[in-house]
């Protein structure tokens, strides 16, 4: 089947097979390896993208789902050499250790962030349910978000 | 975790996706039960019908006193829109305890029921509210009662060729209050049990009880005979906890390696427990 889709704003158009999984469709076909294959049973958030405006787990999902759609990946968030506000709180914050979630991690804050521009502790935590972090590094992604809507609110 | 291979069509409409489910296809709506069983080859569809971006079943509304939802809002919009937020704020507060942020941008209502996960926490709710479920087939249509649409384990009222197409909850009553509590377990969030469970008292006294119950069988149910116990009672704490303790009694308890039978009951009577209090602290 013919698909048709937007990825980090570059129009894409490839024929895929209908059981094709959207994190094989970025990672294989596209080439865009920042999404990562975690658990694959939709537990761990480490394949999360952003389709549509809605933080999604893309290994649960079949790329021809998503004809037609805009979606971003942690390749599209910097802009211009510029780390988007979030990658900089990581960064900052120590929001990472060996990093195999972090691009999870960061399309999930940014779905928490552009819902609710000042989350409490509690918020942050509830939207951070979707990712595990195998290093349990959590506290500093929290203080990584918390950073974040601070930075995005002055 | 590839799936076996499938046709894949997406239809503008409802009644083109009801003519291709007619004919044995299998529809997808938010995928979040679905794919996964099919990357475990557990499900094996030859033809999936998308009815997941149809905008005919993706709606909130309020018609005489009822509240219509479209089988394809996704959970995170049944926890929150306003409407329902405001005049139905069980079923919102059920849809937040759903899986994850992801899951629930995914999943859809019409979905989850559909399934019928003994675990999912909306049916609890649905009891609760003695919601009613509207299935379409390409020729048919028929409204049936939560009570009569859970029928077991991953069994439904459903007839081959039917979708749940929208699902009518009542605006909650003024003055009620209503709550749910589950033992998630850690590591699905599937509730090892849930309690969904309303209150409205006058005059001092527990005018109407309704209870749902959801994980504790391999159907999620009614717990009328605490209802009874509790209702046109003062509502106190022994009262309560004596209702609560009703809620798993004669009950067939699923045992599994999250939780056995016996300590199933035993969670069963305290959420009952959290529910009815936190609940009964609601009401006006």
């Amino acid at each position: 089947m013919n698909i048709h889709v937007t990825i980090n704003g570059k129009n894409y158009s490839h024929d895929v097979e209908p059981r094709l999984l959207l994190i094989h469709y970025l990672r294989e076909v596209v080439g865009l390896t920042g999404p990562h294959i975690g658990c694959e049973t939709s537990l761990c958030g480490a394949c999360t993208v952003e389709l549509g405006g809605k933080a999604v787990k893309s290994c649960t999902m079949f790329a021809v789902q998503a004809n037609g759609a805009s979606i971003t990946t942690i390749e599209g968030l910097a802009a211009n050499g510029k780390l988007h506000a979030i990658q900089e709180a990581f960064w900052n914050e120590h929001g990472l250790q060996c990093g195999f979630c972090t691009p999870g991690m960061i399309m999930a804050s940014k779905q928490i962030l552009d819902r609710n521009p000042n989350p409490t502790e509690e918020e942050i935590r509830h939207g951070l349910e979707g990712n595990i972090c195998r290093c349990t590094g959590y506290q500093h992604i929290v203080n990584a978000v918390k950073a974040a809507a601070k930075a995005t609110g002055a | 975790m590839i799936p076996q291979t499938f046709d894949y069509t997406a239809p503008a409409t409802l009644d083109q996706a009801l003519a291709l489910i007619a004919q044995g296809a299998k529809p997808l709506a938010g995928g979040m039960s679905l794919i996964p069983m099919m990357k475990l080859r557990l499900a094996a569809p030859e033809h999936l019908v998308d009815i997941g971006r149809l905008k005919e079943l993706n709606y909130i509304r309020e018609d005489a006193g009822a509240l219509h939802l479209g089988a394809g809002c996704t959970h995170y919009e049944v926890e929150t829109s306003p409407l329902l937020r405001g005049k139905c704020p069980l079923l919102s507060e059920t849809a937040a305890h759903i899986g994850d942020v992801q899951v629930r941008n995914m999943g859809t209502i019409g979905g989850s029921i559909a399934h019928a996960d003994p675990s999912a926490d909306y049916p609890a709710a649905l009891q609760a509210l003695e919601a009613k479920i509207v299935l379409r087939g390409a020729q048919s249509q028929r409204t049936v009662a939560a009570s009569a649409f859970f029928l077991d384990t991953f069994a439904t009222a459903l007839e081959p060729g039917e979708i749940v197409s929208e699902i009518i909850v009542p605006v909650e009553e003024a003055g009620a209050g209503a709550s749910y509590q589950k033992m998630a377990q850690p590591a699905s969030g599937f509730a090892i049990v849930g309690v969904a469970a309303r209150l409205r008292r006058s005059g001092g006294k527990i005018a109407m009880a309704r209870i749902g119950v959801t994980g504790l069988a391999g159907r999620s149910f009614r717990a009328t005979a605490a209802e009874k116990a509790l209702e046109n009672t003062a509502g106190s704490a022994a009262e309560i906890q004596a209702a609560a303790a009703l809620v798993a009694q004669g009950v067939e308890a699923n045992s599994d390696l999250h939780a056995s039978a016996e300590y199933r009951k035993h969670l069963a009577a305290v959420y009952a427990g959290r529910a009815l209090f936190a609940a009964l602290a609601r009401t006006a």
